[in-house]
C-alpha cells in the first residue's frame, strides 16, 4: 500500500503546491479510477494493471475540465469560497458514482488477485507487488517529468511564484490545467492499482480523502518529498495499527493523528511554509 | 421590512389550518434545517470560521437527551439543554483548538470535520448508547415527552426554534458583539491591531452556535424516533447543515431561513421523484451542483442578492 499511498498523496500535494486549492474531491476521483477499473475489467476485459494508464488518462481529463471550467475561475477568492467549491465538485463525484454504480462494495477480479510469490525470506501478494512496484515507477517518473522536463520546470516555477511565471512568458492557465490533470492522473492510476485487492464502494471516498490529507499534512503540503516518504510512513502505521488494533479503532487513529498534527505540526515534517 | 416580516410569520403562523399532512411535513424540515443554518451562522456565517462538522453537536445534543429520556426518565423539555451544555463544551474544545492553535481556512475545517467523525466512531463503537444499531424511541405521544401525536405541534415547535434563533441573530448583528464577527471575518489581523480579543468572540461565537445546534439535536432526535451514528454525526448532515446559509447568503439573519426555504423542498422533490427510481444519491449530486453554481456565480447567497435587486423597500418576494 505504501507506494499507493504515496501515488495518491503526490497527486493532492502537487495540485496545492501550483494551485495553491485543496483538492476535497480527491479521494471521489480515486474512487472514480476505481471504477472505471471495473467497468474496464468487467466490460471489455482489460486487466487493472494495464488498465490504470487509461484510468489515469481519463482522471487527467476530469482534472483539467474541473481546473478550466471551475478552479480557475476563483482562484483569487477566499479559501473558503474555494473549499465550498471543491465540497460541491466532491458530492457531485461521490453521489454520481452512488447514482451510476450503487451502494455494493465491488472489487476488480484480476488473474493476478490470488498469486504469491517469495521474494527472499517474505512471502508476498504479487497484486500488492505490482501495485508498489508501479506506483514507485510513476512517482518516479512524475519526479523526473517536474524536474528535466521543460514543462514540468515551469510547472515549477508557476507553483514557487505563478505571478513571476506569468511575467516570464509562461502560460499560467495552461500550467495550471496540466497540474491539475496529472494530480488528479496520479490519484486515478492509484485508485485503478488497488481496485484488485480492495473492495470499494462510493462512500469509499472520503476516506481515501481523509488518508491523504494525513499524508500530505504530515510530509508537509506543497512538498512532494514529504508526500512520498509521507505515504510509506502511514500505511507503515495502518499495517501495524491493523494487527494491534479494530478496523474501527485504526479509522479512529487516523483521525486522532490528524488532529494532532494540525495542530503541533501544521506545516509537516517536511513542509516549510504554514498557510 | 419589519411589516414583510410580521406578515411573514403571521403567514406561518395560519398555514397549518390550510395544509396537508405532507406539505405540513415539508414546512417542519424547512423551519429545522433553517434553525440548525441559522445556528451555524454565527460562527460560520458572521464570523466566517467554516465549520463542517456541526453534525457533532447535533448528534450530541440527540442522543443527550434521547439517552437521558430513555435511562433517566428526564424530559426532554430539559433535557435539550442539557443536550445544547454537552455540545456546547465540546464547541468551546474545538474552538479553543482551533482558534488557540491558530487554524483557519482549510485547517479549520478538516479539525472540525475530524472531531465529527471521531464522534461519530466513537458513538458506533459504544454499546451502551446503541452502537451501530442505534437507538429508537418508543412513541407514547406525551407531549410531556416532546411528542406529539398530531404533526402540527411539531411545526410549531420547529416555527419557534426557526423564529428565535433569527431574531437571535437579527439581535447579536445589530451589537457590537456581531460587529465584532463580522470584522473579524473581514479582516481579523486588523482587528487584532486594534485591540479587538479575536480569540475571545470566535469562541463565544462557537459557543453559542454548537448550544444552539446541540438544542436543535432534541428536535432531531423526537421528531425521527430513531438515531444512528451514521445519520446523527455524518458528513452529510453537516453538508445540510452548511448549505442553507451558504445558498441564502451567510452572515445574514434572513440567509439561512431564504436558503431553507429554497433547498429543502427541491432536496424533498428530488428525493421523492429520483428515489423511486432507485437513484439514492441523486439529490447529494443536485446540492453538489448548486453549491458549485452558488460559489461561482453568487458567493455572497441569494439574500443580498435579492436586497440588492429588489431595494431596500420592495423585499416581499419569496416566503420568509
Amino acid at each position: 500500500m505504501g507506494g499507493v499511498y504515496s501515488l495518491m498523496a503526490i497527486g493532492l500535494t502537487l495540485i496545492f503546491g501550483v494551485m495553491r486549492v485543496v483538492n476535497f474531491a480527491h479521494g471521489d476521483m480515486m474512487v472514480w479510477g476505481m471504477y472505471l477499473a471495473w467497468l474496464l475489467a468487467g466490460r471489455a476485459g482489460i486487466d487493472p494493471y494495464l488498465g490504470f494508464v487509461l484510468c489515469a488518462a481519463a482522471l487527467f481529463v476530469v482534472g483539467l475540465v474541473v481546473q478550466r471550467g471551475l478552479v480557475e475561475r476563483i482562484l483569487d477568492a477566499p479559501h473558503e469560497m474555494q473549499i465550498l467549491l471543491m465540497l460541491g465538485v466532491a458530492l457531485v463525484l461521490e453521489n454520481g458514482a452512488l447514482v451510476a454504480f450503487g451502494p455494493e462494495p465491488q472489487r476488480v477480479r484480476s488473474p493476478l488477485t490470488l498469486a504469491t510469490v517469495w521474494v527472499g525470506p517474505l512471502f508476498v501478494d504479487v497484486a500488492r507487488l505490482i501495485a508498489f512496484l508501479v506506483a514507485v515507477a510513476l512517482t518516479l517518473a512524475l519526479y523526473l517529468f517536474l524536474a528535466r522536463t521543460d514543462l514540468g520546470q515551469t510547472i515549477r516555477a508557476a507553483a514557487d511564484n505563478a505571478y513571476g511565471a506569468l511575467v516570464i512568458g509562461a502560460d499560467v492557465r495552461r500550467i495550471h490545467m496540466v497540474a491539475f490533470g496529472v494530480g488528479a492522473a496520479c490519484v486515478g492510476a492509484a485508485g485503478a492499482l488497488v481496485s484488485p485487492f480492495l473492495p470499494f464502494q462510493p462512500s469509499f471516498g472520503l476516506s481515501a480523502s481523509v488518508t491523504s490529507f494525513n499524508i500530505v499534512i504530515i510530509g508537509g503540503m506543497g512538498s512532494l518529498l514529504g508526500a512520498f516518504v509521507g505515504g510509506l510512513l502511514v500505511s507503515l502505521a495502518e499495517s501495524l495499527g491493523a494487527v494491534f488494533l479494530s478496523p474501527s479503532l485504526k479509522e479512529l487513529v487516523s483521525f486522532s493523528v490528524l488532529i494532532l498534527i494540525l495542530l503541533f505540526r501544521p506545516a509537516g515534517l517536511f513542509g516549510a511554509r504554514a498557510a | 421590512m419589519r411589516w414583510a416580516v410580521l406578515g411573514g410569520v403571521a403567514v406561518l403562523l395560519a398555514l397549518p389550518a390550510v395544509l396537508g399532512s405532507y406539505a405540513i411535513t415539508v414546512f417542519i424540515l424547512i423551519f429545522f434545517y433553517a434553525y440548525l443554518g441559522q445556528a451555524w451562522n454565527f460562527v460560520g456565517g458572521y464570523a466566517g470560521q467554516l465549520s463542517a462538522g456541526h453534525a457533532a453537536f447535533v448528534g450530541i445534543g440527540a442522543y443527550t437527551s434521547a439517552m437521558l429520556a430513555l435511562e433517566a426518565g428526564l424530559t426532554p423539555w430539559v433535557g435539550m439543554f442539557v443536550g445544547g451544555a454537552l455540545a456546547a463544551v465540546l464547541g468551546a474544545v474545538i474552538g479553543f483548538l482551533g482558534f488557540r492553535f491558530g487554524l483557519r481556512g482549510f485547517y479549520f475545517v478538516l479539525l472540525t470535520v475530524a472531531f465529527a467523525e471521531v464522534c461519530r466512531i466513537v458513538a458506533l463503537n459504544t454499546e451502551a448508547i446503541g452502537g451501530a444499531l442505534g437507538l429508537y424511541i418508543t412513541f407514547t405521544g406525551d407531549p410531556a415527552q416532546f411528542q406529539f401525536t398530531d404533526n402540527r405541534a411539531y411545526y410549531y415547535v420547529a416555527l419557534g426554534l426557526m423564529l428565535a434563533a433569527t431574531g437571535l441573530a437579527a439581535l447579536v448583528e445589530r451589537r457590537r458583539f456581531g460587529m465584532y464577527l463580522t470584522a473579524i471575518r473581514e479582516d481579523e489581523t486588523s482587528c487584532e491591531a486594534l485591540g479587538v480579543d479575536t480569540f475571545r468572540y470566535k469562541m463565544l461565537a462557537m459557543v453559542l452556535s454548537s448550544f444552539l445546534t446541540g438544542v436543535g439535536g432534541t428536535f432531531y432526535a423526537f421528531y425521527l424516533f430513531s438515531l444512528q451514528p451514521g445519520s446523527a454525526f455524518g458528513i452529510p448532515l453537516s453538508i445540510e447543515i452548511i448549505l442553507r446559509p451558504i445558498v441564502g447568503g451567510a452572515g445574514t439573519a434572513l440567509g439561512p431561513v431564504l436558503g431553507s426555504f429554497i433547498l429543502t423542498p427541491l432536496a424533498e422533490l428530488t428525493r421523492a421523484w429520483l428515489a423511486r427510481g432507485g437513484w439514492s444519491g441523486a439529490h447529494l449530486v443536485a446540492y453538489g451542483v448548486l453549491l458549485v453554481v452558488v460559489v461561482l456565480f453568487l458567493p455572497q447567497g441569494a439574500y443580498p442578492f435579492l436586497e440588492r435587486r429588489l431595494g431596500r423597500r420592495r423585499r416581499v418576494t419569496g416566503p420568509r
